[in-house]
């Protein structure tokens, strides 16, 4: 047995087990020739570049063929869930926000919808603010299907489409900026409506961003749809069919490609989706290849719901963003005054200089916010992976009891081995980029 | 064009500090150690709106046997902790590190259990970015801030200069929490 | 439930120092009243003809929120599951994961499991939770009738303890594999450290004064 102080290795219960480091595969591969295993584990990540965020993977090999496919998670586990039993109801948003972190807008919507549901305000949240968080979740679909284009082609070896991808996503990242100040994670969406209202000619904006989307969402379709290689790295390949999505709990693109139309903005519509029109996007192949049209015919629905809501909002101006109970909105409208900071200098004035219960008022809500009665609820919303659900509890205080997110990520890479095992180790990659885990949801 | 063509004689003269400097700090090549959204981020600084391949720093190698960089993107949890070190070990020196964002620069706004307050509980850093997360300008920002470091670090008996130097003021240096100004 | 009273005013003590700390009161329980409203009827009374043992498997029916809560005694957990994923007046398809909860007042019951079920065929939802003392927390395992809570019922034990019997591998998956309690429970600690900043130090966010 040769000495190497990069390809170590030490007798385990489990067998053999070699600390490859990089450079030494020559030496690795004569040592295991010699012992008569024929499977070996291989482990892929935490860090590594072609698994989207860290994501450990346990393959067990016999030559190419994957025959026992694990995945490791818990890497970027944060306890977001045990933080918001400590911060006030409207807090919990920025909290909940950095979640599943592609798709920041549907965590918000998921929380403040099973908020509202406690709060029993549903109807009462007004229809500007619907048409708002509607166009701002369909934005965030977009930029989150560009960047599965985008890394799904990177860590399949295609360079190009990352950077049409990125491009078309800066334009919608600029978009939020320009409505909530921050191009992630934003803290927009607030339970009993949104933060403050888009800006005067932020629709005008948006119009023109969907038109140029239009163009440019092109140059990736004519790139990959047809591509010969990219057919033969995604087709036939991640196959998990309709019995093995339900059993598993699989949502979104995943259940979608396995031609089930179940979509949540049409089955069980939220936030005024009924008013809409859009398709939901199917194919039948369930396979990568599938899944990929499928978000791909997405990002056109998506292009039309946004088009419609800009038609609202036109005809809807001027009408208020914060549900109408005193109780609950957040007190100030935030918007940016002529000396460039925040903070509406009318309710400045009321609040310090005519009433003094406003101040106490303000005060109050901010710092102890407001409180939810006893109960618990179940919110559902369609992110751009699955569906996104958020199972709440109050004991009737300021601050949640208990708030658990149901993300769709979760379920959908416990399929991971169902999709893999029987494979080769490179359609693996491409299992994993057509399910589109985001480690943030799949750890919170 | 370049400086080559307005040499008078043909001579250039330097220091090996100075040399040295200025080759690491041009092409320095990141290892890919993103976690959480910051590493979002950090891929759109990438792309061709904030090119980051206007300072070579394109190709984010995947082993970080290659790599002078390490770009700490995200929150780091405890479970992740002794895989961020190991893959600093792994590296060869010279090396850098950026703790980009909040989480990795102090914990961010987890301060809880799960997530390691500061990567500089684990790896010794250079740069910290506040942000949650920084936008690229920021990372680019914070990355050119480390080039000038990187372009002026001494070698040699200077170094160890410089070392004494920083140590003996850190060693002087007030808490925090006693830094009052003009308060008190 | 209590009554509105206005939104400020003293509760308790009248102490607004904050000192006081994080002060919890147990959510309530307790059956509702036929006529539940909606599809809950339906539910309720397909289960009840499919099942002959409902009365003493099903504790309580909570109708709250637009919701249904079928609150069912865990010896008989995996049978109502077969029943509802089966029956074809039911079919609930579709478990969307484990939730636990942990509360500490109700002594007999501390940990509960919440199963939210949706049925696509029929586009219902209900919702099945299961109540353990903490001296004996097991529940039988769901994996055989929705292979989804493979991993949801391994981070409802890694976050809670909560032990599932029939389960092939329940180890850890968020936390080390080597970590020592139960992260979420309501006795864990948050684990902040104090924040030092020029001038002053702030507490971690659970020893800090809270107003409620």
């Amino acid at each position: 047995m040769t000495f190497d102080p990069y390809a170590s290795s030490r007798e385990t219960t489990e067998g053999r087990v070699y600390s490859v480091t990089g450079g030494d595969w020559d030496e690795l591969s004569t040592e295991i020739g010699a012992t008569k295993e024929e499977r070996v584990v291989v482990n892929m990540g935490p860090q590594h570049p072609s698994t989207h965020g860290v994501l450990r993977l346990i393959l067990e090999l016999e030559g190419e063929t994957v025959t026992e496919a694990r995945c490791g998670i818990g890497y970027l586990h944060t306890g977001i869930e045990k933080n918001t039993e400590y911060r006030t109801w409207t807090q919990g948003v920025t909290f909940v926000t950095r979640m599943d972190y592609l798709a920041p807008i549907f965590n918000e919507t998921a929380y403040c919808m099973s908020v509202e549901k406690l709060l029993g305000i549903t109807e009462q949240i007004p229809e500007r603010a619907q048409v708002i968080r509607v166009m701002m979740m369909e934005l965030n679909r977009i930029s989150s299907h560009m960047v599965c284009f985008g890394t799904g082609g990177l860590e399949l070896g295609a360079l190009t489409p990352i950077f049409f991808a990125f491009r078309d996503r800066e334009t919608v990242l600029d978009i939020f900026e320009e409505v909530s100040g921050l191009r992630m994670n934003m803290a927009y969406i607030r339970p009993g409506g949104v933060a403050q209202d888009v800006p005067a000619d932020a629709v005008s904006r948006i119009r023109e961003a969907c038109r140029d989307m239009r163009k440019s969402f092109k140059d990736n379709e004519t790139l990959l749809v047809g591509n010969s290689i990219w057919m033969k790295r995604t087709k036939d390949v991640g196959y998990l069919d309709l019995a093995g999505c339900m059993t598993l709990g699989v949502t979104g693109p995943i259940l979608r490609a396995a031609g089930m139309p179940w979509d949540l903005r049409k089955s069980q519509p939220y936030s005024g989706y009924e008013n809409y029109n859009f398709d939901v996007i199917t194919t039948d192949t369930s396979d990568a290849y599938g899944r990929f049209l499928v978000r791909l015919g997405e990002l056109e629905q998506s292009l039309r719901i946004i088009e419609q809501c800009c038609d609202f909002l036109d005809k809807l101006n001027g009408a208020p963003v914060m549900v109408a109970d005193k109780k609950i909105a957040w007190p100030a409208q935030l918007s940016v005054s002529a000396d460039g900071m925040g903070n509406s200098l009318s309710h400045i004035r009321e609040i310090m200089g005519e009433s003094m219960e406003a101040l106490i008022h303000h005060f109050k809500i901010v710092t102890e916010g407001f409180r939810v009665p006893a109960g618990q609820a179940y919110a559902a919303v369609e992110s751009p992976r699955g569906e996104t659900g958020v199972h709440t509890v109050s004991d009737g205080g300021t601050r949640p009891y208990r708030v658990h997110f149901r993300e769709p990520s979760f379920n959908n890479l416990q399929s991971t081995a169902a999709m893999c095992e029987g494979g080769m180790i490179a359609d693996v990659i491409s299992a994993v980029a057509s399910i589109d885990p985001v480690m943030g949801g799949v750890d919170r | 064009m370049g400086l080559e063509e307005k040499l008078p004689s043909g001579i250039m003269l330097t220091t090996v500090e100075k040399l040295a400097g200025y080759i690491r700090k041009s092409s320095l090549w990141p290892a890919s150690f993103g976690l959480a959204c910051c590493a979002i981020e950090m891929m759109a600084t990438t792309t061709a709106k904030y090119d980051l391949s206007r300072f070579g720093m394109e190709v984010f190698r995947g082993s970080p046997r290659q790599a002078d960089l390490m770009i700490v993107a995200g929150r780091l949890s405890n479970k992740m902790a002794p895989v961020l070190r190991q893959i600093y070990d792994q590296m060869a020196g010279p090396k850098w590190v950026i703790a980009m964002g909040a989480c990795a620069s102090s914990g961010g706004m987890f301060n809880n259990y799960a997530i390691v307050q500061g990567v500089d509980h684990i790896v010794p850093v250079d740069i910290y970015l506040p942000g949650c997360p920084p936008r690229p300008e920021m990372l680019m920002d914070a990355i050119i801030k480390l080039h000038e470091q990187i372009s002026d670090t001494k070698l040699g008996a200077n170094r160890a200069q410089i070392i004494r130097e920083v140590e003996a003021a850190a060693l002087a240096a007030k808490p925090v929490h006693q830094i009052t100004g003009l308060l008190a | 439930m209590s009554q509105d009273e206005g939104m400020f005013g003293v509760n308790g003590t009248g102490d607004t120092s904050g000192f006081g700390g994080l002060v919890r009161t147990g959510a309530s329980t307790g059956s509702s009243e036929r006529p539940y409203g909606s599809y809950f009827d339906d539910v309720a009374d397909d289960l009840e003809r499919a099942y002959p043992d409902f009365n003493e498997a099903i504790e309580a029916v909570v109708v709250q929120n637009g919701e249904l809560t079928l609150h069912v005694k865990r010896e008989k957990l995996e049978e109502v599951a077969r029943i509802l994923r089966d029956n074809p007046n039911l079919q609930f398809e579709m478990c969307l994961g484990v939730s636990g909860v942990h509360y500490p007042e109700q002594s007999g019951r501390e940990l509960h499991a919440v199963y939210p079920l949706l049925s696509m065929s029929r586009n219902r939802r209900i919702r099945l939770e299961v109540s353990v003392p903490d001296a004996d927390p097991h529940i039988p395992t769901l994996v055989e009738v929705w292979a989804g809570n493979n991993w949801h019922e391994r981070e409802t034990f890694d976050m809670f303890g909560i032990i599932f019997d029939g389960h092939a591998g329940l180890t850890r998956i968020l936390m080390p594999d080597d970590w020592a309690g139960h992260p979420q429970r309501k006795d864990y600690p948050l684990g902040g450290i104090p924040v030092e900043f020029h001038g002053a130090t702030v507490p971690a966010p659970s020893e800090r004064r809270s107003y409620r």
